[in-house]
């Protein structure tokens, strides 16, 4: 679907400036990191690409600047990433973010509605893309044109409320709903394809369902934008993106601990310099 | 009860287009054929899917709308408690889930289909309110108000069809957060909500006919509770009955009793509940009621 006259969109999206984004947006989070016990570091880094296409590629904005589309956290663990952007776009300060997780500050481990720039309070998994399909139908009502734009957990499709937002976005035509699966292959207890084989295949699930739906390697910003600004646009639209948890981090790769441990020193002055060699 | 909730509905639908009716494959009669036909946008049937009846809800307040959530009591707020209580009640939301035949009036359902606990639960939650109107009339004032006034999240437990109408000839209008007389006497208080209130009216009724100065009052906004009207309601009159259709726990009778302590009130206080069980029983919503010892007779012989 393309952008309406009243909206404003990149015509391109710049794959090589969303990597030094990217990699700006790491680094900042694992400084974060040292201030704090635990941060779902991993998983940030796992959704990093896919977060950074939504608000720096995809998502609309009205001739004053705002922002026209809604982006929803669904996978709310992941929120680390969402708050560093927010900040590169100037909606968190600075010092939001340095207060992360402190007594002062307003930011926790998880999004909590009514902060800045965050539209939903998803510490709990498998409540967003309900919420997206009720925001979906306000805004196909107001005529807004208006997309929602949300970023799922493989492991929060699981839930089964998530099975129920699936089919009933599709049954209601919400084709204004672009998803992405966060399909990173790992959740808490070890691999997703160990322990729940029969999740896969994703992608003819949500065909199945009335989903348009395509699999993306899912740290290849150009690859995202590009699958998003092809879809038909005929029905909601489900991109499966193929991601590794703790991206750009050799010891935090696939490495379940990581989904929240905060690197040691030593881990940190590690980590900065394989972010700095990081090749996408 | 459900028909003058669509009623209500629809009307309040006609006057502001952000009124949204979100079901979960149960639909009030009556009105809400031409709230469908009328707004087919606003009005979303999920199926059998009341998580995502609650989650598509929250999404609509969260873009501003105004949306009635509604399905039968025990799926509208156990079934999706989380929904309730992270996406609605966390996040503040103007949004009213209907619990419609609340407490045993699916009296030949099973207990599956009863809620003898809600009011404790949604009560329990930070930011809820509830409302449990004990008419048809009371019905149209508390929609009216989910509708057009509430600014958070409301639980509207109401029952299901052939409620007789109570509060024609009231003492007081319906105001939200407000005990309401519909008479007022000296001797005895009977408090209670919802369409257990016609056995109150009864109760009132007979006390009444052997002289006794009777207030009968219906406790219909249950959170936040009018702890001055009943705080009033327990310093004038001798005797306090409450009766509800209700476990022992979390409702208006422990609730009562509290607020006795803290005033320290004179007067004898009784209170009639479901008991801490589950109802096996089949039969008429009497016949449930009665096994758990809510019958006019025996309430009038024990406050005798």
């Amino acid at each position: 679907m393309s952008a309406t006259a009243a909206t404003l969109r990149p015509n391109a999206f710049d794959a090589a400036a969303a990597r030094a984004r990217c990699l700006k947006f790491r680094r900042r989070i694992l400084d974060i990191s040292q201030q704090v016990q635990a941060l779902h570091i991993g998983s940030a880094y796992s959704c990093t690409e896919i977060v950074d296409c939504v608000y720096y590629g995809l998502m609309q904005r009205k001739p004053d600047g705002e922002f026209l589309d809604t982006f929803l956290m669904s996978k709310g663990h992941g929120c680390m990433i969402q708050y560093t952007i927010l900040e590169d776009l100037g909606l968190l300060t600075r010092a939001d973010l340095d207060a992360y997780c402190t007594p002062d500050g307003k930011l926790g481990v998880h999004p909590d509605y009514g902060n800045p720039g965050i539209v939903a309070a998803t510490g709990s998994l498998g409540h967003g893309l309900s919420m997206a399909v009720g925001m979906a139908l306000a805004e196909r009502s107001n005529r807004t044109g208006a997309n929602i734009y949300t970023v799922l957990s493989d492991g929060e499709v699981q839930e089964g409320s998530t099975w129920e937002a699936v089919l009933m976005a599709s049954s209601l035509g919400c084709r204004n709903i672009v998803a992405f699966v966060d399909y990173n292959n790992f959740q808490s207890l070890g691999k997703t394809s160990d322990t729940h084989p029969s999740f896969y295949p994703l992608v003819e699930k949500f065909s199945a369902f009335g989903w348009e739906s395509v699999e993306v390697p899912g740290h290849d910003s150009g690859a995202l934008y590009e699958a998003v600004m092809q879809r038909h646009g005929d029905k909601p639209f489900m991109v499966v993106a193929r991601t590794t948890k703790g991206k750009g981090v050799s010891y935090m790769e696939n490495v379940p601990i990581w989904h929240y441990r905060s690197p040691s020193k030593d881990e940190y002055a590690q980590a900065a310099r394989e972010l700095e060699a990081m090749k996408l | 009860m459900r028909n003058t909730f669509s009623e209500a509905l629809y009307l309040a639908a006609t006057k502001n287009p952000k009124i949204y009716i979100v079901v979960a494959d149960i639909s009030p009669a009556g009105s809400m054929a031409k709230f469908s036909t009328q707004y087919p946008d606003r009005f979303i049937n999920v199926g059998v899917a009341e998580q995502s009846m609650i989650g598509i809800s929250a999404g609509l307040a969260l873009k501003g709308c105004r949306p009635f959530a509604y399905t039968i009591a025990t799926f509208s707020l156990y079934r999706p408690f989380e929904m309730v209580r992270d996406d609605l009640c966390y996040q503040n939301l103007p949004v009213t889930v209907v619990g419609m035949g609340a407490g045993a009036i699916y009296s030949t359902l099973g207990g599956t289909h009863h809620t003898q606990e809600d009011i404790a639960i949604a009560g329990a939650i930070p930011n809820m309110q509830i409302i449990a109107p004990c008419d048809p009339l009371e019905c149209t004032d508390a929609t009216t108000w989910c509708a057009d006034k509430s600014s958070g999240p409301t639980y509207l437990r109401i029952g299901k069809a052939g409620e007789p109408v109570l509060t024609k000839d009231a003492a007081e209008p319906w105001r939200f957060g407000k005990i309401r007389y519909l008479r007022k006497g000296t001797d005895v208080c009977v408090l209670s909500y919802g369409v257990i209130m016609k056995k109150a009216a009864d109760l009132a009724n007979r006390l009444q006919a052997q002289g006794k100065s009777v207030s009968l009052a219906s406790v219909h906004t249950m959170k936040p509770l009018d702890r001055e009207g009943i705080a009033d309601a327990l310093r004038h009159h001798k005797k306090v009955v409450v009766i509800e259709e209700h476990a022992p726990q979390g409702g208006l009778a422990p609730q009562t009793k509290q607020i006795a302590w803290d005033i320290k009130a004179k007067c004898s206080l009784y209170t009639f509940t479901l008991q801490d069980a589950f109802i096996h029983n089949y039969g008429s919503h009497d016949d449930l009621l009665r096994a758990h010892g809510i019958c006019t007779d025996r309430i009038h012989a024990a406050i005798a």
